[in-house]
């Protein structure tokens, strides 16, 4: 499923005729991310997952739509928010759950968890905890991009939350003064934990925060994966090409609460249900429909997702914990 | 009427300079505000602004002199342009002050590799006579030529070649690519390095002061110093944070502190803090070849002093080793840093009291050598630490938490601990002297378990 450097350009004009076999693979992506997420989060009620565990469910398309574009060397880096990032980027569904259950077989040994997950091969930088953190890391990614010249791009996403953080403002500044190939994406899904936008951030829009600093930037509907892909191909076009950053705000929405722990008594029920009335896999499915799909395949990709979700479930829960030798190693290298 | 114009101070911690250049000469009218000379302290070359009106009647310091001590007089004004002054006395004075404060301002270490005490096993004629400033400017300079992923990255460390003239001659030697100059941003410039870093390249983070460095603390602590372990061993972070830290002079409470116990407290960095010119160079090109976050905490008022230091290119200084810089057989001193002079200081008025103390440079807080203290301990048993930092919780504290745990009995005294006082640090002179740990502590330490 690597849809890196898949080429196939959809317009608004041909809506109607779209690339099917391009469909499927977004699909498949969002969907697995969803299902993986439903199920860490019954795992987190069986006592399985512990701690902080925050689900990315709603968001799917954001990550997909972006990283559908990208290409072999190319970094990103994000938030505690993380799972569907690592999917995004083909990192091994096994390994992640079983770095969500602590266990030896996870991509951290298990000394990471939920937040904390990294993987070089695949260009993931983490799974950072601390908000807005990964932003000046991103850009750091950036300047190593440019350093080496190896013409990838860093693509660092973060909520809403950060973007009221004052080290998201130093990032902007060093990274539009210095042309870094870095795509800031900023997830805003309306809510910083318990605080909607509106009561946290002044102004009218957190991409346009990006004008001062001469950053050129875009508001996406982050709920619709092909629009997504449209404005990411274009802003990775410009960082690519060594014009400097670009910032797209997507528009988007988490159905759960902040983490497992969240009542989430700051919206309404109707709030939610409204929105998942036309989520995102929802809307790419009647567009998989429209261009002659069946119900039956759909149920079978269904099925197969599901597959490799339980088949990571059932991996995680027979992995081994670490080692308590463990605890020692990987402080640091010498 | 005629007014001398004094040798200026133009930093918190310069007591000299070098009158470099004359832009007036004898019999030139000079109005307040235009320049008349130009004066190299150790930190930059400045123009002096005259701030009186008169003529130049005579020159009392010949361009080019050196360790011209602040306060001495440079020039003479008159408001009468041919007043002619009686100038031969005051010179033969100046001359003898210059002189004099010369040889007592700038310390110069020489005379300890001569006794053979240091640097260790390096012969005489391998070693060259740097300050510790320039000691630090070679280390990454033969660090950079050698691996093309280091780079300099802070404030005013390029175009301005440091606050402190510690990155001197860099830019021009490696261009703007590899030396960096960022905005006043530490939480900000210090992630970007962080993520450079993740990147696999080898960013030295110069902080103007470590007191900035607390805006970067949660990326320090939390992203330099955590990933690895977080990630099952995957994310290196091989990065030096570096600059002074401590007081220097009279620069008040905010700019005046020691972090040493702050950042030894993490798992994950590795804290170092050099005394001499050679501590300086060997340890910073370690830290600069070592894979994990370092943070190496230099100290402003030891920039200007002389130390002879090897001139191998290869030289290095293992981290987590202390080094004995004076062995003998009464007493533990254990000092990092400036206090290291403080404690050898006070170990030659105490030898002559009777008293052999031998001396102990950290040279490493974490991981701390605690082997070679205890192995002194076991044969001096009786320990005084040395700390220019608060006392709660400091390195103090830790030595000697550990060497109840690992020498108990061994001790025939309590370990006393000599540290900065209790409070922020004072402005006034007189306070911030009584603040700092003084020669005279140590010695009264001493005497307290020597019994």
């Amino acid at each position: 499923m690597n849809l890196k450097a898949k080429k196939t350009k959809i317009t608004k004009k041909n809506k109607h005729n779209h690339d099917l076999n391009l469909l499927i693979e977004l699909h498949k992506k969002m969907l697995l991310i969803r299902r993986f997420e439903e199920k860490a989060g019954q795992l987190y009620g069986m006592g399985h997952i512990g701690g902080f565990c925050h689900l990315y469910i709603g968001q799917e398309a954001v990550v997909v739509g972006i990283q559908s574009v990208l290409k072999e060397n190319d970094t990103l880096v994000t938030s505690y928010r993380d799972h569907g990032h690592m999917l995004a980027c083909d990192m091994d569904p096994k390994g992640v759950m079983a770095e969500l259950t602590g266990k030896a077989t996870g991509y951290s040994k298990g000394k990471g968890g939920s937040m904390h997950m990294f993987s070089r091969e695949k260009g993931f930088f983490g799974g950072h905890g601390i908000v807005g953190a990964q932003v000046p890391i991103g850009a750091g990614l950036a300047f190593a991009h440019k350093y080496n010249s190896n013409n990838a791009i860093c693509v660092t996403y973060f909520g809403d939350g950060a973007a009221n953080q004052g080290q998201v403002y130093e990032t902007y500044n060093m990274a539009s003064l210095w042309n870094l190939p870095i795509l800031f994406i900023i997830e805003n899904n309306k809510y910083g934990m318990g605080t909607s936008v509106k009561r946290s951030s002044a102004g009218e829009s957190l991409s346009e925060r990006g004008t001062g600093y001469g950053i050129k930037n875009k508001v996406v509907n982050g709920m619709d994966v092909l629009q997504v892909r449209d404005a990411a191909e274009e802003a990775i076009r410009h960082c690519r090409s060594g014009k400097g950053p670009y910032i797209l705000e997507m528009k988007t929405y988490r159905y759960r609460g902040h983490s497992m722990s969240d009542p989430a008594k700051y919206r309404t029920r109707k709030e939610v249900e409204d929105i998942r009335k036309s989520g995102p896999i929802k809307s790419i499915q009647s567009l998989m429909l429209n261009s002659g799909m069946k119900d039956t395949e759909l149920k079978s990709i269904d099925d197969e997702i599901r597959k490799i979700v339980n088949d990571s479930a059932e991996f995680a829960i027979k992995s081994e914990e670490p080692n308590s030798d463990e605890l020692y190693t990987d402080v640091t290298i010498n | 009427m005629t007014i001398d114009i004094l040798m200026p101070a133009l930093s918190p911690t310069m007591e000299e300079g070098t009158l470099s250049k004359w832009l007036v000469k004898v019999g030139d009218k000079v109005s307040p505000g235009d320049l008349i000379a130009e004066i190299e302290t150790d930190k930059a070359t400045m123009e002096v602004e005259s701030i009186e009106e008169g003529y130049v009647t005579d020159i009392l310091v010949k361009e080019g002199t050196e360790g011209v001590k602040i306060k001495t007089p440079i020039a003479l004004l008159s408001s009468n342009k041919d007043v002619v002054t009686q100038t031969d006395v005051k010179k033969e004075i100046i001359d003898k002050n210059t002189h004099d404060e010369n040889k007592k301002n700038n310390i110069v270490h020489i005379s300890k590799a001569e006794e053979g005490l240091m640097p260790t096993n390096v012969e005489k004629e391998n070693l060259y006579n740097i300050t510790v400033r320039q000691a630090l400017r070679d280390a990454m300079y033969e660090e950079m030529k050698r691996d093309d992923d280091v780079f300099i990255i802070g404030e005013e460390v390029a175009e301005y070649e440091g606050a402190y003239k510690v990155t001197q001659g860099l830019l021009k030697e490696f261009g703007e690519k590899r030396v960096v100059d960022t905005p006043i941003t530490e939480h900000g410039f210090a992630g970007i390095s962080i993520g450079a870093a993740f990147a696999k390249l080898k960013p030295v983070v110069e902080f103007m002061t470590f007191n900035f460095a607390m805006q970067a603390m949660d990326q320090i602590v939390n992203s330099s110093a955590k990933t690895l372990y977080m990630s099952g061993g995957q994310m290196g972070c091989p990065i030096v944070f570096r600059g002074p830290n401590g007081a220097a002079s009279r620069v008040g409470a905010q700019h005046s502190q020691c972090y040493a116990s702050w950042y030894s407290h993490i798992p994950g960095l590795k804290v170092l803090s050099p005394w001499s010119s050679e501590d300086a160079k060997g340890l910073l090109k370690s830290a600069i070849r070592d894979p994990d976050p370092i943070i190496f905490l230099e100290n402003e008022v030891l920039y200007g002093q002389t130390f002879p230091c090897p001139k191998d290119s290869d030289f290095l200084v293992p981290i987590g080793k202390a080094k004995i810089e004076k062995t003998g057989n009464d007493v533990t001193i254990i000092a990092f840093s400036i206090m290291v002079g403080k404690a050898l200081e006070a170990s030659t008025i105490l030898q002559d009291q009777g008293i052999n103390a031998e001396v102990i440079n950290l040279r490493t807080i974490r991981p701390l050598d605690i082997d070679t203290i205890i192995e002194s301990v076991k044969k001096t048993n009786r320990v005084v630490t040395c700390e220019e930092g608060f006392r709660q919780s400091g390195i103090g504290s830790e030595i000697s938490s550990l060497i109840q745990e690992k020498a108990f009995d061994w001790l025939d005294a309590p370990v006393l601990r000599v540290s900065g006082k209790d409070v922020p640090m004072p402005y006034a002179a007189n306070l911030e002297k009584l603040a700092l740990p003084q020669v005279n502590d140590i010695i009264e330490c001493v005497k307290k378990i020597c019994y």
